[in-house]
């Protein structure tokens, strides 16, 4: 579980984040959704330490992350994995060298063990026959289910992705969330993901943040956003015609 | 960003690169491996380029001694003495400040816009000292030995194109080469070329790695890496020649 408090964040004198509170639960695909420019990735990097909070405290199962010196930090990252909106594949790296990097950086594991922690991950997110290739020899989508693998290796208890599905089409878009789905149950992890995209928000959003202009403007679950009368969610999530027609069928059907 | 501001982060960065390894095997795989990009990889320009200007001093020096006084072995002699104290460490320093440093910037400038860098921090890896140090180990380790190629093939290129123009006998560039030697040369320039390397790692990677932005940001702070690193390098040799000289 990672829960933030009163979090403030500002660049340059100009309030980024202002006073965001949520727990963000454990074997649930949590959701941080806004417009661009909200503060949904400034957010994410700062519950992972990429930015420094001005005010707040973010607990990693009640482990202060905001009051930790350096050493201590370094040991609660290996704890995570974060899957980057580009993927961020280190390019002198293969598929492979790239999954098993954490392992070489941190575990103790044979050189045999490493191998099949990396088989494994890879076909969990079903490659199989690019182990070989550079990054950029694959697509976009491969590209995405490779950072997951790597995310995974080290099996860690908290997975934050940052746009796991930006420029990617909408069928390996809900291959990926279905994915990121199942990992977060199957291996009861917390999963908090950045997003703007709609699909992913009904497809997976267990426990969903919507944030606006920086402050918390909303909280609840995919099936709660249908009758939540907040205005800017709903002028956010349904700003599709297709969303507002499913909606009304939705409603008028209760 | 001010002068001292600037500094100021380049210390700390350096900080942050001299810090204890997480896994010393993983760093020296990439010691071996930033040897072979930066220094094996760089044989090829050292070699051709010592050659032409070896060739091309030599020539200067037997155009303008039109003493008849003066012995033609001094043509050799100047050429070996240009390229030990002048050219083979200082001009070249400059060159590989813009082949290896610009390199040096572009990948770790790349690394920071495309959050590669950010991967590595999330793991728990020091960035920093991961990415930078092998970098720094490999060009200080290399910058003597392409000193010492760069000294070798000026040297050949001189015998090459003197006695084939006509502007010095093979006996007298070969005799003036051997003429009054000082090994201490040889060593003021191999200090000058430890600092030299140190300078166009660290700086080159200094400017990659505090990039902001774009593509467009990475190639303005090649330049910017490949400037600095150039007047910084003057500045040493300037330092260095008036102590150790």
């Amino acid at each position: 579980m990672i829960e933030i408090k009163n979090i403030f964040k500002s660049f340059e004198n100009k309030d980024v984040l202002r006073n965001i509170s949520k727990v963000f639960n454990q074997g649930e695909t949590n959701l941080i959704i806004g417009r661009s420019g909200s503060g949904k990735t400034v957010l994410l990097k700062s519950i992972v330490g990429l930015f420094e909070v001005e005010g707040g405290q973010i607990l990693y199962d009640n482990r202060d992350f905001t009051s930790m010196n350096t050493r201590y930090r370094k040991e609660l990252r290996q704890e995570m994995g974060m899957v980057f909106q580009g993927g961020a594949l280190f390019d002198s790296l293969t598929v492979e060298e790239n999954v098993r990097f954490p392992l070489d950086m941190f575990s103790t594991l044979s050189p045999m063990e490493k191998q099949k922690q990396v088989d494994f991950c890879l076909e969990r997110v079903n490659i199989t026959d690019a182990n070989k290739l550079s990054p950029s020899e694959i697509s976009g989508g491969m590209k995405k289910r490779v950072a997951i693998a790597r995310a995974i290796v080290m099996n860690p208890k908290y997975l934050f992705c940052d746009e796991p599905n930006s420029g990617l089409d909408p069928e390996t878009s809900l291959v990926i969330d279905a994915l990121i789905h199942s990992i977060t149950v199957d291996l009861q992890i917390t999963t908090i993901i950045n997003t703007h995209d709609m699909n992913s928000v009904m497809e997976i959003g267990d426990n969903i943040l919507f944030i606006s202009e920086g402050e918390k403007c909303w909280e609840g679950n995919r099936n709660e956003i249908l009758y939540s009368d907040n205005q800017k969610l709903q002028e956010f999530v349904f700003a599709n015609k297709q969303y507002q027609k499913i909606r009304d069928e939705k409603l008028n059907d209760q | 960003m001010n002068i001292f501001n600037v500094t100021g982060r380049y210390f700390a960065l350096m900080l942050r690169v001299f810090s204890r390894p997480e896994r010393h095997s993983v760093y020296l795989r990439q010691i071996f491996n930033e040897i072979e990009n930066l220094g094996v990889k760089s044989v090829g320009i050292v070699a051709v380029i010592s050659l032409f200007m070896g060739g091309i001093m030599t020539l200067q020096v037997a155009y303008n001694m039109t003493n008849p006084l003066l012995p033609r072995t001094l043509i050799g002699l100047g050429n070996r003495d240009s390229l030990i104290l002048e050219f083979s460490s200082t001009i070249m320093g400059l060159i590989m400040a813009g082949k290896i440093g610009s390199n040096i910037t572009s990948e770790i400038g790349s690394m920071k816009v495309t959050e590669q860098i950010d991967s590595l921090e999330i793991m728990g890896v020091n960035s920093a000292s991961y990415l930078i140090l092998p970098k720094i180990i490999a060009v200080v380790l290399m910058f003597p030995l392409l000193y010492i190629l760069s000294v070798f093939f000026g040297i050949i290129g001189g015998m090459i194109v003197g006695p084939a123009v006509g502007a010095v006998t093979l006996t007298d560039y070969v005799n003036g080469i051997q003429y009054a030697f000082n090994p201490y040369y040889v060593t003021f320039s191999l200090m000058k070329c430890l600092v030299f390397g140190f300078l166009i790692a660290s700086i080159a990677s200094f400017f990659g790695y505090t990039v902001e932005g774009g593509a467009f940001d990475v190639g303005a702070a090649s330049t910017r890496a490949v400037v600095n690193t150039n007047i910084l390098i003057l500045v040493w040799d300037l330092i260095l020649t008036q102590l150790l000289l």
